[in-house]
């Protein structure tokens, strides 16, 4: 019989690897519920938010908070990144076919990674732990390190932080509204083209957070970004695109499947994932909690 | 219309190409070679995205699977590429139907997410299945056809494996490019462009949509699938990440590059890319960058492709003529 206390620490590990997943992939689903744009360029936002925590990690120093100070600042870098292509270029082709959108994202993935690559090379970077989290503690005879432990706090307050902003202020009421139809809230007389740009703003937020949250845990490597995508889009294909609260449940799925698959077919785990992507598309395309397009 | 136009440029191109071995270097036929597969694989590709409207995000699926058929039979089987090479076409046009049959149901955004879905299911058995495809190593050394007997006859004796081999994929490039031709100019190729253009009033017609739209997958697919075959022995070698999908998004960014309104723009687009990336290549080591910009030039500034752009350029040309 399988041991519970690993178990244990094989879920712990999946729900870990779930709110990186959501802070990824919520920002993917909300340019998706708003745009109707999937952003190839949001995995590569991610990989420059490890990149740019790197980085500031190098200038800052490691002590007294300053990792914290890292993180923010470099998702705060990769939001003005993210408003910055929305304003210059992507919102010229808005209402253009699909394809040139998904094709102009890609161009973004090949740009930016190849300049990451030019800034930081080919090596791995890695950031350490924030002092204060580098410990780890024993549950159910299951190690968790005590970054996992923040982590899995965050993910959720960030959720619900998000959540907030989308439900309670006046910007995620035009969000939300601009999801469902963007003519009639111009014709009331919202800055509609104002409202994207702030909808990449925060999307690129969120995926910047992530990478720079991340770069503790895992290296931080050039091709993670082409890696994290697929990742997010199938959180958000079993969540459903542009739901909030599905993504979440996306991610959480996605990370059960991937640690016990490899529990119990240890190579085809990333199979099971794909796989259950595309049943949920032949089953309900518009995911688990999300609502059919018109 | 002009003279540049009654130039049977087809012919021509074809012809020059078989000259390549004689004239260029062993380096030249090499690329020449590369240029031919992926011409064949982006027109394939055009059969879906640009004929029929459909976008798809997992082409490269089929040409994994084609790859890997053609590889697997010929360096574990022993197969003759005789029989190898049509079976890549086949297995790739079996995949296509099935999992064409789930993607046809869905629209647009939805379409390409299952596609790409299916395609990442594809790498990651090619990926994981170590005791069939090699794994995450790939499947090396995938053995010439056997020219012996070719080498023997008069005339066309006395060229290199790799020259006989470049001769045997300009042929077969040139034999599937002529059917896909024949395809999209047939009634069914035009019912293809109608469903593109309005899948409802084809509906409304009387035209079974899905079915018109499986039919392009399949033989998507199964074109896609010989590209793959022919790809995996000039290769030297299978891999995963034939079926990756940044390869999908490689060969859109071809089929758009050379224009995805014209029948032979992808071809161009295949031909121009190569070259291009083996030119860079040589000053920098960014050629990522470089696609990159260049694919950000061409969708703000030319839509249409240079296919797309060039017939802008001969119309202009045409009316100051009359003019």
């Amino acid at each position: 019989m399988l041991d519970p206390s690993f178990v244990f620490a094989q879920s712990l590990s999946g729900l870990t690897a779930a709110m990186f997943l959501f802070l990824i992939a919520s920002g993917l689903s909300l340019i998706f519920g708003v745009l109707r744009v999937l952003n190839f360029a949001h995995g590569t936002f991610y990989m420059l938010g490890a990149y740019a925590a790197y980085q500031l990690v190098q200038w800052l120093g490691q002590g007294g908070g300053r990792f914290w100070l890292a993180a923010l600042g470099a998702a705060t870098a990769i939001a003005l990144l993210g408003g910055l292509v929305e304003r210059l270029l992507f919102r010229h082709l808005y209402g253009k076919e699909e394809l040139y959108q998904l094709l102009f994202t890609y161009a973004l993935v090949l740009i930016l990674s190849d300049g990451a690559k030019m800034i930081w090379g080919t090596q791995q970077k890695s950031v350490s732990r924030p002092p204060g989290l580098t410990g780890s503690f024993t549950v159910f005879g299951a190690t968790v390190p005590h970054y996992n432990l923040f982590i899995l706090l965050l993910g959720p307050a960030i959720a619900l932080g998000v959540w907030f902003v989308l439900q309670r202020t006046r910007v995620g009421r035009f969000i939300r509204a601009a999801a469902l139809d963007r003519e009639t809230l111009g014709a009331l007389g919202v800055n509609v083209s104002a409202l994207y740009t702030w909808v990449f703003v925060i999307a690129s937020f969120l995926g910047g957070l992530g990478g720079a949250l991340i770069s503790p845990m895992r290296a931080t490597t050039p091709g993670m970004d082409t890696e994290i995508i697929v990742e997010a889009f199938v959180v958000v294909v079993i969540g459903g695109l542009g739901s909030f609260w599905g993504t979440f449940l996306g991610a959480l799925v996605y990370g059960q499947v991937l640690s016990f698959g490899i529990l119990f077919f240890p190579r085809f785990s990333i199979f099971a994932v794909f796989a259950l992507m595309a049943g949920v598309l032949i089953v309900r395309p518009w995911g688990l909690l999300g609502r059919p397009l018109q | 219309m002009t003279a540049l136009t009654r130039v049977p440029w087809i012919a021509l191109v074809l012809i020059a190409a078989f000259f390549v071995p004689v004239v260029g270097s062993r380096f030249y036929t090499f690329l020449a070679n590369d240029i031919a597969i992926w011409a064949l694989f982006a027109t394939s590709l055009n059969l879906l995205v640009g004929v029929t409207g459909l976008v798809s995000f997992g082409h490269a699926a089929y040409f994994g699977i084609g790859a890997y058929t053609t590889g697997l039979l010929m360096k574990k089987a022993g197969l003759s590429f005789l029989l190898a090479f049509p079976a890549a076409g086949v297995l790739a046009g079996a995949f296509a139907l099935v999992f064409g049959f789930f993607c046809v149901r869905l629209t647009r955004i939805y379409f390409a997410m299952l596609t790409l879905a299916f395609a990442q299911i594809v790498w990651a058995i090619c990926f994981k299945w170590n005791e069939v495809t090699g794994g995450e190593q790939g499947m090396p050394e995938i053995p010439y056809p056997d020219f012996d007997r070719v080498a023997a006859l008069p005339l066309i004796g006395g060229w290199r494996t790799a020259e006989y081999f470049y001769f045997l994929t300009l042929l077969l490039v040139a034999l599937c490019l002529w059917l896909l031709r024949r395809i999209v100019g047939s009634p069914f190729g035009r019912m293809l462009t109608t469903v593109r253009e309005n899948a409802e009033r084809a509906e409304f017609i009387g035209v079974n949509v899905r079915r018109y739209e499986l039919a392009a997958f399949v033989l998507a697919g199964a074109f896609a699938g010989l590209a793959g075959g022919l790809f995996g022995i000039f290769n030297r070698g299978v891999f995963p990440d034939f079926a990756y999908w940044t390869k999908s998004s490689e060969v859109l960014i071809m089929t758009l590059l050379g224009g995805m309104g014209t029948f032979y723009g992808p071809a161009l687009g295949a031909f121009v890319l190569i070259l291009l990336n083996q030119q860079i290549v040589s000053y920098t080591e960014y050629w990522p960058f470089v696609l990159g910009v260049i694919l950000v030039v061409l969708l703000f500034v030319f839509p249409g492709g240079l296919a797309g752009a060039a017939q802008a350029t001969a119309r202009l040309w045409a009316r100051r003529q009359r003019a």
